[in-house]
């Protein structure tokens, strides 16, 4: 198994400027994280080219979700298991650099006029859409608790933690961890 | 905001530090720490400022929590700050996840760790969640006026969450909305309420 995952799999350099050229689209359509076009990645990867299968998909979401730090990294997994560290690097930069340069073009448009009003607009009408987008994504991120008690306990636990204390949230991913590891969520 | 002082990062070298700090802290995603180190310990950007960001961050593609690194890192640092930002988010937790994918092919069929995955996961939840009930608060002097916000946030909460109506026609419907009210109200603030 760990040999398959970190192999190379006899792609060219042609299927690597595809592969790299494919995330770049993908980064640029991403509004909302790269997670929202998973199911693309998905489509193109598994169905499409047959790099990878849908286990090897899933459990590069699963494993990045499980370890700290951007949820982005999924997709440097992907590259991975495709075609080993070159993979990795096709995918990553495929995926961040379209959507980075854009950011920092538009920041500095943004903040050389931030006093005038369409600038202003901007910050102050998309305030609550934010606001709305987090909600959603816990929401998302809530739905494989549903059904086991303990999970579910966790979610409003974490909350009241949050929201209470000024404690650092990793006391409550361990708590998180123990918990499942026994087998209560 | 009473007794609170924004300070500044003081270097690029200072900006990496600050945000691989925060990534390794950040299971499930990075926003529900950002907010608290930025906003709480560091003190380098009020909660507006932070909401302010966050949606430049939503709406441009990409992670949310990289343009937010990249828009923050530039506004101090230039380009310079911007690499520092992003390298401090991914480098350390990248090798961090190529290790945890070595481990994972020889214990993935062990029902514990299936277990923990499952108990991360809901307190991933739980994060993000208390992020945004911490942040509407800023809602409350938001000149769009409360009604109108929480009418946003329930639409699209409850729209992707509950519906999963396509992302990209929320933030299209609801953001050129939002974006068309509140210039109305910036650009005549004594019609509103």
């Amino acid at each position: 198994m760990s040999a398959a995952y970190f192999g190379l799999h006899g792609l060219d350099w042609i299927d690597l400027l595809q592969l790299c050229g494919h995330f770049a689209l993908l980064s640029l359509l991403a509004v909302g994280g790269a997670i929202t076009s998973a199911s693309d990645m998905q489509r193109y990867l598994v169905g499409q080219q047959g790099w990878i299968d849908a286990l090897q998909f899933n459990a590069s979401i699963a494993i990045a979700q499980a370890a700290p730090g951007p949820n982005i990294l999924f997709v440097a997994l992907l590259g991975w298991s495709v075609a080993g560290p070159l993979g990795m690097l096709a995918t990553m930069a495929g995926i961040m650099l379209p959507s980075s340069a854009l950011t920092l073009v538009v920041s500095r448009y943004g903040r050389s006029r931030q006093d005038t009003l369409p600038v202003r607009a901007f910050s102050v009408g998309l305030a609550p859409l934010t606001i709305g987008l987090l909600l959603a994504t816990g929401w998302v991120l809530a739905q494989p608790s549903r059904g086991h008690w303990g999970a579910m306990v966790l979610v409003p636990v974490t909350i009241l933690f949050m929201l209470k204390t000024s404690r650092s949230p990793l006391w409550m991913i361990g708590v998180g961890a123990v918990v499942g590891a026994l087998g209560w969520a | 905001m009473s007794g609170f002082e924004i300070r500044h990062p003081r270097s690029s070298g200072e900006l990496f530090s600050a945000f691989t700090r925060l990534a390794l802290q950040g299971f499930g995603g990075v926003l529900a720490v950002a907010q608290r180190e930025l906003v709480e310990r560091l003190q380098w950007m009020s909660k507006e400022q932070f909401v302010e960001l966050l949606s430049v961050s939503q709406v441009l593609p990409g992670p949310n929590i990289v343009n937010l690194g990249l828009m923050f890192g530039d506004r101090h640092f230039g380009w310079r700050g911007a690499i520092a930002a992003v390298t401090g988010l991914l480098a350390v937790p990248l090798l961090i996840v190529l290790a945890l994918a070595a481990l994972y092919a020889s214990y993935s069929d062990v029902p514990q760790v299936a277990g923990a995955l499952r108990g991360m996961g809901a307190v991933a939840a739980g994060l993000v969640l208390a992020t945004a009930l911490k942040l509407a608060g800023t809602l409350k002097r938001n000149p769009m006026g409360l009604a109108w916000c929480a009418a946003i946030v329930a639409i699209t909460a409850l729209g992707i969450g509950w519906q999963r109506w396509p992302l990209v026609w929320v933030v299209l419907g609801l953001g050129v909305f939002g974006y068309a009210l509140a210039w109305r109200r910036l650009a005549a603030p004594e019609r509103a309420p």
